[in-house]
This record gives C-alpha cells, sequence and structure tokens, in this order.
C-alpha cells in the first residue's frame, strides 16, 4: 500500500508537465477537495450516529475514523495548494486590478486575507475536532466509562454544528468562486450531498476490502444492508438536489444563471449525462431490492461507480470555471492525480485502522449493534 | 373454512413458545390473530417475505409512465402552449408531476393490494374468532377440515401440552 501511493504520486508529478500548469492545479484542487470531503464524511458519518444515539453504526465506526484520519493531511495540501499560488491560478476574483462591477462588488466577502481567515478556521476547526474524537472514542475503548460516551457526543455535537456551516461556506470559498459572477442558494447543500453519497460509497469499499482481508468479522448482512439503504437514499437526496438547482435555474431563464449550464452542455454533455447516470440511475435501480442492499456482488460495483460519478461531478463544478471547455478534457493528468490521492488517502486510513482494534468493544452500543437487526 | 380450532395464549412469549411445540407435532397452524405485531412471529409460523415492495414498484413505475407519457401527450400533441420560451417536449418541467404520479400509483397500489389481500376495507365481511384479540388475546387457528374426529382429539392434547387456553371447536 505505501509503495503503491509513492509511486503513484511520484509518478504524476513527472507526468504532469504535459498538458499545462493550469489544468494541473485544477485537477489538484479536485482531487484534494474529493478526499478530504471524503475524509469529513467519515467524521460526519460518526458525529450524526453518536448525537442520534444510534447503536448499529459502531460496528463499522472505526473505519468512518479512519476516512477522518485523512483531514490534517487534505487540509495541509489544501492550505499549502492556494499559498503556493493554486489560488491565482484558478480563482478570477483574485486578480484585484482587472475586477468588473460584478465583483467589485463582491470584494468584501471575496478577498484574500479573508479567504485565508477562513479557510484557516475550517481546517482548523475539523483537524482539531477530528482529533479529539478520534481520541475520545479510542479513550472509550480502554475503560468504557460513560465520561468518554457523553464526551463524544458533546464533541459530535459541537462538530455537526460547525460542519453544517462549514461545509457550506466552504463549498462557496473552494469551488463556487470558481465562477465568481455566478451563484446558487442550494450550492452547499447540493456538494454536501455529493459528497456524502460518496463517503458512504467509499466507507462500503473499504469494508469490503478489510472484510476481502480477512478483518472485520463482527460485521453482518444488517449492518451491510443499513449501509446499502444509506446510498440508496442518499443518491436519490443527491439527485433531488441536483434536479431542485437545475430545475429552477432551467425554468426562471435568466441569463447570468443559465450562463453556468450553458458552459456545462455546451462542451461537457457527455460529463453532464455520465455524471446523472452514475450517481443517480445506477444506485436507484441496482439497489432497489433489499437483496442487492445485502450482497456485495452489487453493493461493491455500485459503490465504485458512485464514487467515480461524484468525481466526475466534481469535475463538472470545478473544470469549466478554471480551463474552460476548449482546454480541458480527461486523461493521464486526471487519472494520475487521482489514483495519486487514492492512495495517499488509503495509505492514510490504514495506517489509522492498523492502530487501534476494529471493533469498539467497550463502546456502550457495541452489543446492540450485533444484535441489531433490519427487520423490512 | 368451516371446521377449524381456537385457543389463546395471554402473553407473546409464551405463544412462541408453544406455536414452535405445536409445530414441532406436525401439526400446521393456519394463523395467528394478536393485538399487537410480535416480533420473530412470522419466521415461526413460517411465512415468506411480503411481496409487497413488488407491487410498490410495479404502482411506481406505471405512475411514472403514466404521468410522463400523459404530459408528453397533451404538451405536444394535444393542446400545445408555449410559454416561456420553452420547447413543448420539455423535460425538466414534466419531472415534477411524473414524480408525483409515481409516488401516488405506488402509494395507491400499496395500500389496495394490503386491504385486499387482507381482505379488509368497507364491504368486507370478517369473522370475529375472539373478541378479544384486539386486547390482551393471541390467538391461534386450526384448520380442521380435512381432519377425523379421533385426530382433532389429537390436536386438543398437544394444544393443551403446549399451554393453549380456551380450546374451542368451531364448525
Amino acid at each position: 500500500m505505501v509503495m503503491i501511493a509513492i509511486g503513484v504520486v511520484s509518478l504524476l508529478y513527472g507526468a504532469l508537465a504535459g498538458p499545462g500548469i493550469k489544468r494541473m492545479a485544477a485537477n489538484l484542487l479536485l482531487n484534494n477537495y474529493y478526499f478530504l470531503s471524503l475524509g469529513l464524511i467519515g467524521l460526519f458519518f460518526i458525529t450524526a450516529h453518536a448525537v442520534s444515539e444510534s447503536g448499529w453504526h459502531t460496528s463499522v465506526q472505526r473505519i468512518a475514523e479512519a476516512m477522518s484520519s485523512f483531514i490534517p493531511i487534505g487540509g495541509v495540501l489544501l492550505l499549502v495548494f492556494f499559498l503556493s499560488g493554486g489560488l491565482h491560478l484558478l480563482y478570477e476574483w483574485t486578480n484585484t486590478e482587472q475586477l468588473d462591477e460584478v465583483l467589485q462588488g463582491k470584494t468584501p466577502y471575496l478577498n484574500e486575507p479573508f479567504f485565508y481567515i477562513r479557510t484557516l478556521v475550517f481546517l482548523a476547526g475539523w483537524s482539531i475536532l477530528a482529533y479529539f474524537i478520534r481520541k475520545t472514542s479510542l479513550q472509550l475503548d480502554i475503560d468504557g466509562e460513560r465520561k468518554y460516551f457523553n464526551r463524544l457526543r458533546v464533541l459530535s455535537a459541537v462538530f455537526l454544528v460547525f460542519y453544517a456551516l462549514s461545509s457550506v461556506i466552504s463549498s462557496w470559498d473552494w469551488l463556487m468562486s470558481i465562477d465568481a459572477h455566478w451563484y446558487s442558494t442550494l450550492y452547499g447543500w447540493y456538494v454536501f450531498s455529493s459528497m456524502l453519497a460518496a463517503g458512504i460509497a467509499m466507507l462500503i469499499i473499504l469494508l469490503y476490502v478489510l472484510m476481502k482481508m480477512g478483518y472485520m468479522e463482527h460485521v453482518n448482512t444488517e449492518h451491510i444492508h443499513d449501509l446499502g439503504i444509506y446510498l440508496f437514499g442518499f443518491s436519490i437526496f443527491w439527485a433531488y438536489l441536483w434536479f431542485s438547482q437545475y430545475m429552477l435555474i432551467w425554468y426562471a431563464n435568466i441569463p447570468e444563471e443559465t450562463v453556468y449550464f450553458y458552459d456545462r452542455h455546451l462542451h461537457f454533455s457527455g460529463v453532464f449525462y455520465i455524471n446523472l447516470i452514475l450517481c443517480f440511475v445506477v444506485p436507484f435501480l441496482a439497489l432497489m431490492t433489499r437483496n442487492s442492499k445485502r450482497s456485495f456482488t452489487i453493493l461493491i460495483p455500485v459503490s465504485v461507480l458512485v464514487v467515480i460519478g461524484h468525481w466526475f461531478d466534481l469535475y463538472l463544478l470545478i473544470m469549466p470555471g478554471t480551463i474552460g471547455g476548449e482546454a480541458s478534457g480527461f486523461g493521464l493528468v486526471e487519472i494520475g492525480t487521482t489514483i495519486g490521492f487514492l492512495g495517499l488517502f488509503a495509505l492514510v486510513s490504514f495506517l489509522t485502522l492498523a492502530k487501534a482494534p476494529l471493533a469498539p468493544y467497550k463502546h456502550p452500543f457495541y452489543k446492540e449493534s450485533l444484535d441489531y437487526h433490519t427487520h423490512y | 373454512m368451516n371446521k377449524y380450532l381456537t385457543a389463546y395464549y395471554n402473553d407473546e412469549e409464551d405463544l412462541l413458545e408453544g406455536l414452535n411445540k405445536i409445530q414441532s407435532e406436525g401439526i400446521k397452524v393456519t394463523d395467528v390473530l394478536t393485538p399487537f405485531p410480535v416480533h420473530g412471529l412470522d419466521k415461526v409460523i413460517g411465512l415468506r417475505r411480503s411481496r409487497l415492495s413488488v407491487i410498490a414498484f410495479i404502482g411506481g413505475a406505471l405512475g411514472t409512465l403514466i404521468g410522463f407519457f400523459f404530459q408528453a401527450w397533451v404538451f405536444t400533441v394535444d393542446y400545445p402552449l408555449a410559454f416561456g420560451g420553452k420547447p413543448f417536449f420539455a423535460v425538466p418541467s414534466f419531472m415534477p408531476v411524473t414524480f408525483e404520479m409515481a409516488v401516488l400509483l405506488a402509494a395507491y397500489a400499496i395500500v389496495f393490494a394490503y386491504l385486499i389481500h387482507n381482505n379488509l376495507g368497507p364491504g368486507s365481511k370478517n369473522i370475529i374468532y375472539d373478541e378479544r384479540i384486539t386486547d390482551d388475546r393471541f390467538l391461534i387457528l386450526i384448520s380442521l377440515e380435512d381432519k377425523a374426529d379421533d385426530q382433532i382429539k389429537e390436536v386438543e392434547t398437544v394444544l393443551e401440552n403446549a399451554g393453549a387456553l380456551g380450546i374451542t371447536l368451531k364448525v
């Protein structure tokens, strides 16, 4: 795993010289944001369940924790990326000399110092909370004291409130401000729902890999069924938000809004439909029956397709605004950078997984998780 | 069912235990009537998984097709109206109605399939086997259509041994 990651990461950086620095930067942003968000969804998975005091998730919570361990690393990478010129390369509004009227009006919000302050606050907040949540969870495993269980709940609630705001605002900052003239009030939720579905799919894939390697014996079909339900449900949720945004823009037909989809239809129509098929049609039809949610033979291909589909979703959010229709494409750079980040993500996750027992034996709900049964 | 036997339990744990005993003697239990859903009962009396989801899917698929193609026909053939500069065949604007139709027909299909299959709803005639099954009794029904008198005695003994109360033969 170590060698794959390092090998691929270095390979890419060699291959990057070809298609231009801007395309490389856009790819770095895409993958950095994607895997950072997958980590955040891992943390969201734990915290949402901790706050709602559910039991079944304890069997897979170590995997979600492992995903969340990527947050600090992804955060540092993203910060380095912005500081080393990525910000000026990709974001039109940073070019303060040539702002038109609209963008000048947005300078109170879209200016570099404030942008960096927000970025720092979000990344630091996420990393610190991720660290403490993981630490508390491990402490809970050592002595199983009620104190840690309660602390976990408090930390989770804090994270959820913080994340509700920061996930939306960070998606404005890092993604929507690429198309600085355009705006959508649904954007933050749309991006969140996309990452949520991808995060659940990634969780299923990691679970499958671990089970193939002979670990996670305590996970039974009921847990897999529930993850399948999540994947099914959040894919529909994503489609709902996608359509809500598209439908209103299409119906109102206001030029300053439709320009966003015009560009995506003109140069990216292939990706546009691939995205819809992979993220909605495939999971909706394939995971409709009970049996398909309970067997890995269907769940795993669907999860892989969903992960790829939401990668394309981000591709559609980033590429048209940064490098435009003519210059962008799908080639070695895209695949290479993705594999590099995937390797890094997997490396970090598995290193974290190796540090603690895969089953939280002393979690108060662990027993409940084993007895858990889906009644439909 | 003209000839059958009823017996009841006062507690669902006793019911499950008793059912296991009765069935291990080779007696087929026709139905069990309970005041509330008993966990694990469907497994004990060997019920298959409900096929209601299939009906829901058929209803939903039908609703999708009807909703979509009806609009497509209305807005392109029957009564084309130009509004908002949109084409006549404007797929995005069909979607909300299509979705609603899918949900509506799926819901109708489920409700009516449920009522018809369980012989419920307005106009249905149901035998009241025991007035207290809606209160606190768990009733077992055993059909005796194909059983001779000495076999009936046997069934009654098995029920008694399994702790069933109020064993009544109804003809």
